[in-house]
């Protein structure tokens, strides 16, 4: 075994963001005890915010260094390839970052005294919470993406927890923190078995034992992949591992929602491409079906997730249970790429992930930035607090049908091509079967998030005043629609962008 | 004066300033946002006029033809280098702008002009949120516009889904009582619809669209001219078949082709409706408003039609040729079906719908001939059913202002009152039912004489179906206007100017049709001239 390599003073440049987050998240913790009670709280998260624009400058700053070509690879490996930077990292950071901000944005202002007790908690919490899913994206072991994992998982259970007064947020937290338990338990019993077959937890030890492995223990073998499957399926919440979400979807917080619904998720897609793509993706021993199986059940799984997803919403009156159902189907649409990944033709499918994702979580916190705004009028969680809301609040209306267009797939808006290419790349693979149903269930979606629109334009609500907007919130929505149309009308320049800065050799394979 | 403007995205986009500018007009003005929308209706309306007068049948459309790339995404090349020995440097998917006008768009272009300045005059009926309705009216038109002139696969989708949602709110927010179950059921019908057409296009681009511009620059294009130059190329990579091509998915084997056929099929059979899809389209003719009714059956059933000549007939006429029978049975089966269900109706907008499926049944033999009159007259009927059914519709709009009911059972008499209607409805309905001199007569012989020579026992049967047509029409019409008149329809009014003048314009264009149909025939001549030649030959290879 090789010295173990230690961190020098120079890293400190490559891992600037992550040290500017765990920075922000002490002073902020020590800030909230300090400061006295009369203070407002939204100055933390105010702080909040700065930590994590910080720590995207940084992060733009790495990716512009990496896309000079100062580093000769395109990457850079600290501690022994434990964790790298590279543009794979980079997008996903910034995505993640980007989401954040826009989460707590959203949050100043809009969330209630009475609601959340402890608002500081809420807001400083979210910084360890993006850590975690810098260090899912960022790490090329095992062990460090397992932390990462539990860092994010952790901070996300007490997320969960913070409206203290509802008897549903308590419900929603302890059901988070058993079934995520559980998964995490799944992942690393699987994980533990890639260890114990291959004898390294660093992803390119594994990939260099892996042959070995498949000929001496195949069986083994896919108990360890399909333990991570299954793990990974209930943090993606795929169907059939999905019933936790609508719970606690519901029971937490609106902001705290948005956060699971895009960082978390997210994040774990982030950690199975950097496993999956440097271990069951050279799974192909001539004689072994293991990368075909592999393929076949992530199919099966984001298959089952879409009709799942979207037939389990058509149903569904409570917005946040509505839109966690919705968060199910579009992660089987995430999960395609990541599958298809694996057959033959389409290594890397990144782009088509990248820009479905970016388009997600626009449309996702954009969506529950509007429902923040309504129930926090209505009083309730239900479709029927958006009725009329066309008559109140018309640009509202029309940005919610925007995001919801998005939602459903339709042109021009950004869910429109992300969903095209996805299904360009089935169509591409011969994969046409999930193709099918990926179309099929977008149709059936329609029915679902045209349940809106038809409460907004068509029906008479029982509040005619104005609607009261915030003006972070409004802002967020804007530019959530706007970004939204703009993905849908020139998604070009950012696809070059991907393409130009994404190298499967440099960038994913250890 | 045409020369150096780009025709065909202005008559695209006029609409969609129009709409634009609605939206900055204030609510509360009806006349303005009226006559805005008016005058952005005319407009391309106009341009078409200008584009018929100078149209030359004998050289095609060519010159207006507008193009020019789009997006071109670039999709990962590391694999590729594989198999092709690292020579690649760029594997693409390119759509275009591509916008043309041949002897088949422009007839139904012109169609969709007339249909919806009638249309647009018509809306005279509708009481509240004028400034949505004409914004959504203007996009409409737009999305109806593109999906004619669009000729690359993705730009023409995208059209097409641009007509579903304001259809949908034109449904759902100024229809009947009824109106959100119907606006729902178009949305998902329509969107299965769409669907099977996405997929079918995106197996076509994956394919046929595959093109090497100098060996090392890879493109998969939308651009409808690649695909039709493909599919009839024998040494396009689609049509190449060796291990290679094969492993790369881009040759388009035999299920390919069938499968994208078939998905096409389903796709433009639910908007025309064929037989067994058509449920929605009934409850779209019974709640929607009658205004966007006219637009609906006029012109919106008309994509199908088109969708199905463009690219069903163009792109797979091996697969066609061997499906015509099932086809013109389909077809048989609407045209009966639609007859008979019509004479029992109770409501005359549900005569008129199921007799709408009916002539829709005519326009398949048409196509299913895959002879240059079966396909004219398939056009010819889809112009002469367009014009038609908006004049009922539009009538259908005006009585029920001032009778509150649709019902056959509750009106009568009503030549008495509303004699100038009356007479026009009998106009309408004896063009429905095909008497000569009338547009109907004229689509409705092309269509069974092209059909004859191939499949003479379907084409007489076919013919007397339309047969229960003359029972339908005269039992509806008579019950509307002979017979006792309830008394409160005494005191009713004849159509004012305003929907009197979209009524006489749309019986001069059927009485124009009936009496002088070269108008349209000498447009589509040469559209199909070198393409029968064309299929003939490799039918024969």
């Amino acid at each position: 075994m090789e010295a173990l390599q230690t961190l020098s003073w120079s890293d400190t440049w490559y891992l600037a963001p992550e040290l500017v987050l765990s920075g922000f998240t002490i002073i902020l913790v020590l800030l909230e005890l300090i400061l006295p009670k009369k203070i407002n709280r939204d100055l933390i998260g105010w702080l909040t915010l700065v930590g994590l624009l910080v720590a995207g400058v940084f992060v733009v700053l790495l990716l512009l260094s990496l896309g000079n070509g100062k580093e000769a690879d395109g990457f850079y490996s600290l501690l022994g390839g434990s964790y790298r930077i590279d543009d794979f990292g980079n997008v996903l950071k910034l995505v993640f970052i980007g989401a954040a901000a826009f989460i707590v944005f959203t949050s100043l202002g809009t969330i209630r005294d009475e609601d959340v007790p402890i608002k500081g908690e809420l807001y400083y919490l979210i910084l360890p919470a993006v850590l975690g899913a810098m260090v899912m994206s960022s790490s090329g072991d095992l062990i460090t993406l397992f932390v990462g994992l539990e860092l994010l998982s952790i901070t996300s259970y007490v997320l969960v927890a913070s409206r203290k007064k509802s008897n549903l947020s308590s419900e929603a937290a302890f059901k988070y923190v058993v079934t995520g338990s559980v998964a995490s338990a799944f992942i690393l019993y699987g994980m533990s078995f890639l260890y114990g077959l291959t004898g390294g937890t660093n992803v390119s030890a594994i990939q260099a034992g892996l042959d070995n492995a498949l000929i001496n223990s195949e069986a083994l073998l896919y108990i360890s992949f399909f333990l991570m499957i299954a793990g990974f399926a209930v943090k993606l919440a795929l169907a059939p591992f999905h019933a936790w979400a609508a719970d606690v979807y519901q029971g937490a917080p609106t902001p705290v929602t948005a956060f699971l619904a895009v960082v978390a998720k997210g994040a774990a897609f982030a950690m199975l491409y950097r496993i999956f793509m440097n271990t069951a993706f050279f799974a192909s021993e001539e004689e072994s079906m293991l990368k075909n199986d592999i393929f076949l059940s992530l199919s099966v799984l984001a298959a089952a997730a879409m009709i799942v997803g979207t037939a389990g919403a058509l149903r569904q009156r409570n917005v946040k249970r509505l839109l966690a159902l919705s968060g199910v189907a579009n992660a089987g649409i995430l999960l395609t790429p990541l599958a298809l990944s694996l057959t033959e033709m389409n290594a890397s499918m990144f782009s088509e992930f990248t820009y479905f994702l970016i388009a997600y979580a626009f449309m996702n916190i954009g969506a529950f930035a509007v429902l923040t705004i309504v129930a926090r009028d209505s009083g309730n969680e239900t479709l029927s607090g958006f009725a009329g809301l066309y008559h109140r609040a018309p640009w509202t209306a029309v940005a919610m049908t925007i995001l919801l267009c998005s939602l459903a797939g339709l042109p021009v808006t950004g869910g429109f091509f992300g969903k095209l290419f996805i299904l360009f790349a089935t169509v591409q693979s011969h994969t046409y079967w999930l193709g099918a149903i990926l179309l099929i269930t977008t149709v059936v979606s329609y029915a679902v998030y045209f349940t809106f629109i038809r409460q907004m334009f068509m029906r008479s609500g029982s509040i005619d005043s104005g609607l009261q907007m915030t003006l972070p919130t409004a802002i967020t929505i804007w530019i959530c629609t706007i970004a939204t149309l703009a993905l849908g009308f020139l998604p070009v320049p950012i696809l070059e962008w991907l393409d130009r800065l994404f190298s499967l050799p440099t960038d994913l394979f250890l | 004066m045409l020369d150096n403007l780009p025709v065909l995205s202005l008559i695209i986009f006029t609409p969609l300033i129009g709409a634009l500018i609605i939206l900055l007009l204030p609510s509360a003005r009806s006349n303005w946002l009226r006559t805005t929308a008016i005058i952005f209706t005319l407009l391309p309306l106009a341009l078409l006029l200008m584009l018929f007068a100078m149209y030359e049948p004998s050289v095609g459309g060519g010159e207006y033809t507008e193009q020019s790339t789009w997006l071109t995404i670039p999709l990962n090349i590391e694999v590729l280098n594989m198999p092709f020995n690292g020579t690649i440097n760029s594997l693409k998917l390119g759509f275009d702008y591509h916008l043309a006008v041949d002897g088949i768009s422009l007839p139904l272009l012109l169609l969709t002009g007339i249909v919806s300045t009638m249309s647009v005059l018509a809306s005279v009926h509708i009481r509240k949120r004028w400034k949505t309705y004409y914004f959504l009216f203007l996009l409409l038109l737009t999305g109806i516009y593109g999906v004619f002139l669009a000729r690359d696969l993705i730009l023409f989708f995208i059209f097409f889904e641009m007509t579903l949602i304001p259809m949908f709110f034109l449904i759902g927010i100024w229809g009947y009582y009824g109106r959100e179950k119907a606006a729902t059921r178009f949305l998902i019908y329509n969107g299965l619809g769409s669907a099977a057409m996405l997929l079918s296009f995106l197996i076509l681009i994956a394919t046929l669209g595959f093109s090497t511009a100098d060996g090392a620059n890879l493109l998969f294009s939308g651009n409808y001219d690649v695909l039709l130059s493909n599919v009839t190329d024998p040494n396009a990579i689609a049509n190449v078949d060796n291990e290679l091509f094969r492993s790369l998915g881009i040759f388009m084997s035999e299920n390919a082709k069938w499968a994208a056929f078939i998905l096409l099929l389903v796709a433009f059979g639910i908007k025309i409706p064929i037989f067994p899809f058509h449920t929605w389209m009934l409850r779209v003719h019974t709640e929607a408003p009658p205004a966007i009714v006219m637009i609906h059956s006029g012109i919106l059933l008309k994509m199908g039609v088109y969708g199905l000549i463009r690219f069903v007939v163009f792109l797979f006429p091996e697969q066609l040729h061997s499906w015509s029978t099932t086809l013109a049975i389909f077809g048989v089966i609407n045209i009966v079906y639609g007859a008979i269900l019509a004479c029992v109706q109770r409501d005359f907008k549900l005569v008129l719908a199921y007799s709408s499926i009916s002539h829709m049944g005519i326009v398949l033999l048409g196509i299913a001939s895959l002879e240059e009159v079966g396909l004219q007259g398939a056009i010819y009927q889809s112009v002469s059913h367009g014009l038609i059914s908006a004049l009922l519709f539009l009538i259908v709009g005006s009585l029920y202002e001032r009778t509150n009911t649709t019902q056959l059972s509750e009106l009568g008499g009503l030549a008495k009152s509303v004699p100038f209607m009356s007479g026009v409805l009998l106009v309408g309905g004896l063009a429905s039912l095909g008497l000569p001199g009338l547009s109907g007569f004229v689509g409705e012989f092309l269509s069974f004489l092209g059909l004859f020579g191939s499949m003479k026992i379907v084409t007489a049967i076919g013919v007397l179906g339309i047969l229960f047509a003359t029972i339908y029409v005269l039992r509806s019409i008579l019950n509307i206007t002979y017979g006792s008149m309830p008394e409160q329809f005494a005191g009713m009014k004849d159509a004012r100017f305003i929907e009197a003048l979209p009524m006489v314009t749309l019986v001069a264009f059927i009485v124009l049709l009936g009496v002088y149909p070269s108008v349209l025939t000498d447009l589509m001549q040469n559209s199909f001239n070198g393409f029968i030649d064309q299929i003939q030959s490799r039918m024969g290879g």
